[in-house]
């Protein structure tokens, strides 16, 4: 296979879908089963995904393959690019999402079966794996971030795929809004980007940066622009604050939460943090590992309390995310990929799980409706346990490993900088997770069943559903990344695959840890970026006891589950009631979002309406005002002609018409008349003079 | 190609129409709608040729020669005398860069409202001559070279607007109609006595050396030109050219309109019938940004450049003050209206950026607003002349009702609302790049960035109001859309996705006039402060 060829398959992963999307949407109301198509077109892109996988990671280990055409040109030196960057990382990524996508397919065939707009339901899974394998292949910030709204859109369109339900048109738009907030905040990231460095391409925005070209010529922009495209991962990734968009989110169809709201494109954030790694310094790592812990910890505790099965598993996709987040953050690069293939596995098959029990419940899903179906739902019941191990990190799962490095990163990172306080948040979060988990299955599994009546009518999905949960849950055993079910380490995904993020920033503005070593290369002057030694040495120091202390919480957090809900020997009512305050504060998910509705949310509608008044009275009453001023004047000017000056006029018509009615009198046209007026006229004159 | 005057036809042909409409009995309605239709169509048929004929490399602006498909010769021609000397008024017409893409657009656009008109009952004969010549006086705005012709069309389409929003409009067709005309004059008022200010400040030279006062745009624009005395010349140290550049401004302002001169553009809108409003929003609120563009820039270029941070503010305010409001209208059409004024916000602060992209961004931007737009009030028209309220809490569900239509109103929308893959993203996108890239303006692009998050706000909302949620049960008799409906709809979605996915020949045919357009700006910058210290 030739480079070129892994460009060519790339570009049909990345146009199939679409055309899937295209003709599945207009040809949709003709022809019933067109949805065919799209299921053909994504397995046909899954088996493209996997051989450029294969080609990719065979042939071209080590290259970054990178191509791209021009789109648009406004002058000779402004070109606007479109373009490819394949690495290891994106291969990785689009197998990930097309098998996932694959899987959601088929899953849905039977989920949604009888739905009355079933076939545009595929055609939207098609425009989203489109716009989601266009955010993993670009080669620049402007076209992940056209993909970036474009996985919005569909995201948008499948939450509020039932759109007649007012909570679902609710919960799309809050997602689509919600996300424009972080998504500002990268625009002007880019803005900041495209200013400096006259690109949008990641590889010559890296290559300035190191350099020595930053924005506004100072590191402290160099950070804030970090922290701006980061926003775009804080919105898209659903992170504090901005994560009150995904468990509404869950009003979508199931197989969607589990494709979109789960796997993939929350990922996405993570995966442009990992794309822009490079120019992170110290204080935006410091950011992204604080944002991460705040979003891996209150998801958590809210996830404790929640009753809806997919609620649940929100907020655990929440706290998850946020997990890879902060190992980004305290610069446990490798793992925060690692985790982000393991855990889009494990929770596809959580969801896809959840869906299993919802159809089977008659769209029931409360859990304290539910119990017992492990015995109805054996393959669900079974899947979805093993994906709830690895989420829990329980040796021999693939969760175990991903989130013991994570742990690991976390306890490096402390022993290396002082900040503790990442490592000791991930434990706690990794004891809830267990706990939560456990709560979640041993409520709806275990023990008696609540509803007889949905109890007796459950029965196990067919195969289009089953295969994908068994997949799923396959691949969330150790062996598909390392022999070593204890070391990731020692697995081709780590020693082969995943590089150590080539660094850019400015050496000041790195942990002292980051900061290169630089190895001149003989015979050129390119400097060799690498992490410390003494990272990987912390790293392997804290391997063992993180993961003995990580299994140990695991545990703990499974046990007290089961003595809560299974064995009961912890009256949880009770216990509810005597922290009352706090088990509301979880249970009503920290207040966040009453709290968003009363300030921004009524703040803006009440500007509106401000500024709606103002336009209608102040502004317009101007205008109209004046109009009226104008109109009494002219009124004025009027009444002033007609009375004062035509008046005028007239008044000297008047007097004239007045003084020819008197002096007609005397034009009599007799002469005699006229010879007496003028003798008396002579005769009052004489004596006037005489005098 | 060359001799055929293929601008006047394209301006005087929907003349031609009117004679033809006017003459054919009033009965024959038939015959006078498809007049029109035949006319406009051969407008839109003429101005793709042009595009065919259309040199992309050369620049326009102020370079006479670098103009295509010029038609220039000496009109009124009155011998000088005492202090007026010669009047002299050419009939000069060209395209650029600058204007070619706005041709495309009255032409698309008109023809589109001419089929959208299908539906008008009341005195039709009456409304397609006022409509064809409407149609003249927008396209002869955009060709003219000639301040005095530029000024005759612009005063033109002033009488047929007022009677088509006055005669065949709403409820309060009456006041909306006369606040505009009365506003749009009151407007006229400056930039008529900037042109006779300019028109004595300076001089044309004449083939045969002599020099003469001059309305020829291209001349104005020289500073050469310009006499040591003239009220209006930077020559003279007391000119009134800042106070003429406020006046001429605000003469284009209230076209766009710019806040605060904007209110009478909801009423207007929300009186007028669907075509008339599709014109309006479409074509005639694109004259006020290409008045400033072509006028204001070029000859007043120093202060353009001095005053680029407050075009940018009100190009902010505009985007962020339009979109509050049209958060607060009830009336689907209002709403669509203050949407307008929003986006007509970018527009602005993009010109205001005076680099390439952030003006390249403000030209594409009236287009693809144009097109968008358009879209929009046929999308409430649709509506209207179905449930015939368009009380936007009156709605609800018509998704599941009307998929096709709903289809298209996700298409403009989204376009609305930047999405990209769509053609608003680009010229919005280029907009904020432009205005980011200029330090002046710097600060206002990214507080407009808060236009992106508010445009989604209200778009989404009114999408949720009117076409989701749970149907109506008063709206089960609305049908989908009709084969004349799509034929509108069709070739706008087409226009607003091809240029979302390839916006490069609507860029490459603006190009290098844009590029002309900062050049010149820049040039004049070191020539003027060669004249005066600023």
């Amino acid at each position: 296979m030739t480079e070129n060829g892994i460009i060519n398959i790339s570009l049909a992963i990345l146009f199939l879908p679409l055309l899937g999307f295209i003709v599945t949407l207009l040809l949709g109301k003709k022809i019933k089963s067109i949805y065919l198509f799209e299921i053909l077109i994504i397995s046909v892109t899954l088996i493209a995904s996997i051989a450029v996988a294969f080609g990719k990671l065979s042939y071209f280990v080590d290259n970054k393959i990178i191509t791209e055409i021009q789109w648009f040109r406004l002058s000779d030196t402004i070109s606007i690019k479109l373009g490819f960057l394949i690495d290891n990382i994106t291969v990785l990524m689009l197998f990930v999402v097309s098998l996932i996508s694959a899987l959601v397919h088929y899953f849905s065939i039977a989920y949604m079966k009888g739905d009355e707009r079933y076939n545009r339901y595929f055609a939207y899974l098609g425009i989203f794996t489109f716009s989601m394998n266009g955010i993993v292949l670009t080669h620049n910030i402007l076209m992940m971030y056209i993909f970036w709204e474009l996985v919005g859109l569909s995201s948008y369109l499948l939450i509020g795929f039932w759109f007649e339900k007012k909570s679902a048109s609710d919960a799309g738009k809050k997602a689509f809004i919600v996300n424009r907030v972080g998504d500002i905040g990268m625009f002007a990231g880019i803005l900041i980007l495209y200013l400096t460095y006259n690109t949008f391409s990641f590889e010559q925005i890296f290559s300035s940066i190191a350099a020595g070209k930053l924005p506004f010529n100072s590191n402290f922009w160099l950070t804030i622009t970090g922290i701006l495209l980061f926003m775009g991962a804080i919105g898209k990734s659903a992170q504090f604050p901005l994560h009150v968009w995904l468990p509404d989110a869950m009003e979508g169809p199931t197989p969607v939460s589990a494709l979109i709201h789960a796997a993939t494109m929350v990922a996405a954030g993570v995966y442009l943090t990992i794309r822009i790694f490079g120019l992170l310094t110290a204080d935006a790592m410091m950011f992204v590992a604080i944002i991460g812990m705040l979003s891996a910890f209150i998801p958590a505790t809210i996830a404790l309390t929640q009753n809806d099965i997919k609620k649940v598993l929100a907020y655990s996709t929440v706290s998850q995310l946020g997990y890879m987040v902060m190992a980004l953050g305290v610069g446990a690069y490798k793992f925060a990929f690692f985790h982000l293939v393991t855990h889009a596995f494990f929770k596809a098959c959580l969801f896809l799980g959840s869906g299993s029990v919802i159809q089977a419940m008659h769209h029931e899903q409360d859990i304290r409706n539910m119990g017992g179906l492990r015995k109805k739902l054996p393959l669900t019941y079974a899947t979805f346990l093993i994906s709830s191990l690895a989420i829990s990190g329980i040796p021999l799962t693939s969760g175990f490993l991903s989130k013991d490095g994570i742990l690991a990163g976390t306890f490096a990172f402390g022993s290396l900088t002082g900040y503790w306080i990442f490592a000791v948040v991930g434990f706690l979060v990794a004891l809830l997770t267990a706990f939560y988990m456990f709560r979640l299955i041993i409520i709806t599994f275990h023990g008696e069943p609540k509803d007889l009546h949905k109890y007796e009518h459950a029965h196990e999905s067919p195969f289009v559903m089953a295969m994908p949960l068994t997949v799923l849950a396959m691949l969330s055993v150790f062996i598909w990344y390392t022999p070593n079910p204890l070391n990731a380490d020692q697995g081709w995904f780590f020693n082969k695959w995943i590089n150590s993020p080539t660094l850019s920033a400015p050496n000041e503005t790195r942990f002292n840890f980051m900061k290169s070593e630089e190895v001149k290369e003989h015979n050129s002057s390119t400097t060799e970026i690498t992490y410390s030694e003494v990272y990987t040495e912390a790293m392997h120091s804290a391997h063992y006891p993180a993961m003995f202390l990580s299994l140990f919480v695991a545990v703990a957090g499974m046990l007290t589950a089961f003595v809560f809900y299974q064995w009961k020997k912890v009256d949880v009512e009770k216990l509810a009631n005597s922290i009352k305050p706090l088990y509301n504060f979880s249970l009503n998910k920290w207040y966040i979002d009453e709290f968003y509705q009363k300030t921004f949310v009524a703040g803006t509608f009440g500007l509106s309406r401000v500024l709606g008044w103002f336009d209608f009275k102040v502004i317009d009453g101007i205008v109209n005002g004046l109009a009226e001023l104008t109109r009494k004047f002219a009124f004025f000017v009027g009444a002033f002609d007609r009375v004062v000056v035509d008046g005028l006029v007239n008044l000297t018509a008047y007097i004239s018409g007045f003084v020819g009615l008197i002096f007609r009198r005397i034009q009599t046209g007799k002469v005699q008349t006229y010879l007496v007026l003028v003798i008396f006229s002579i005769i009052i004159l004489l004596f006037l003079f005489k005098a | 190609m060359n001799n055929f005057p293929i601008l006047s036809f394209l301006t005087f042909l929907p003349i031609l129409g009117m004679v033809i409409v006017l003459i054919l009995p009033k009965r024959q309605e038939l015959s006078i709608k498809v007049t029109t239709l035949v006319i406009t169509g051969l407008q839109l048929v003429l101005s793709i040729i042009l595009l065919m004929n259309y040199n992309y490399s050369a620049g326009g602006i102020n370079d006479a020669n670098s103009f295509q498909f010029v038609e220039k010769f000496t009109w009124i021609n009155i011998p000088g005398f005492s202090w007026i000397g010669n009047i002299k008024i050419d009939y000069f017409m060209g395209v650029d860069g600058l204007s070619t893409p706005l041709v495309l657009l009255t032409a698309i656009v008109t023809f589109i409202a001419t089929i959208s008109s299908w539906s008008i009952d009341k005195s039709l004969k009456g409304y397609f001559a006022m409509f064809l010549l409407l149609d003249t006086g927008m396209m002869g705005v955009f060709v003219a070279l000639d301040f005095f012709l530029f000024y005759i069309f612009w005063e033109l389409m002033l009488l047929p607007m007022y009677f088509l929003i006055g005669i065949w409009g709403g409820p309060r067709r009456e006041y909306a109609a006369i606040k505009f005309f009365l506003y749009t004059l009151f407007g006229s008022i400056f930039i008529l006595l900037v042109m006779i200010g300019l028109y004595f400040s300076s001089m044309e030279t004449l083939a045969n050396g002599s020099k003469v006062f001059t309305f020829n745009l291209l001349e104005l624009m020289n500073p050469n030109n310009y006499t040591a005395t003239g009220i209006l010349s930077p020559l003279n140290p007391n000119n009134l050219r800042f106070i003429a550049y406020i006046g001429l401004f605000v003469g284009f302002a209230i076209k766009i309109p710019m806040f605060p001169f904007h209110t009478w553009l909801p009423d207007a809108h929300v009186e007028a019938p669907t075509a008339i409003s599709v014109i309006l929003a479409g074509v005639l609120l694109k004259m006020g940004t290409y008045g400033i563009l072509r006028v204001s820039y070029p000859i007043f270029p120093e202060l353009t450049y001095q005053l680029s941070w407050f075009i940018a503010l009100f190009g902010m305010i505009n985007i962020i003050y339009g979109a509050f409001c049209a958060m607060a209208q009830k009336d689907f059409k209002k709403l669509i209206a203050y949407s307008s004024i929003s986006h007509m916000g970018y527009v602005l602060l993009g010109m205001s950026a005076l680099n390439t992209m952030g003006i390249s961004g403000a030209v594409l931007q009236m287009f693809n607003h144009g097109t968008i737009t358009a879209m929009l009030f046929l999308i409430v028209g649709v509506v209207y002349d179905r449930a015939h309220t368009r009380d936007l809490d009156a709605f609800g569900g018509l998704g599941k009702q009307m998929p096709i239509y709903t289809g298209f109103v996700s298409v403009a929308f989204f376009a609305a609302i930047g999405l990209p893959g769509l053609s608003g993203f680009i010229s919005e996108a280029l907009v904020f790049l432009g205005g980011f890239g200029s330090q002046t303006t710097r600060i206002l692009a990214i507080i407009s960035t808060l236009g992106i998050l508010l445009g989604a706000a209200y778009m989404l909302w009114t999408l949720q109001r009117v076409y989701l949620g749970q149907l109506n049960d008063k709206w089960k008799e609305l049908t989908d859309l009709t084969a004349r409906e799509y034929f509108m709809l069709v070739p706008l979605t087409l226009i607003v996705i091809f240029l979302g996915v390839y916006p490069s020949p609507m860029l490459n045919l603006m190009n290098a006039s844009v590029n002309h357009m900062v050049k010149l700006i820049n040039d004049a910058q070191v020539f003027y402060s060669s004249i005066h210290s600023f």
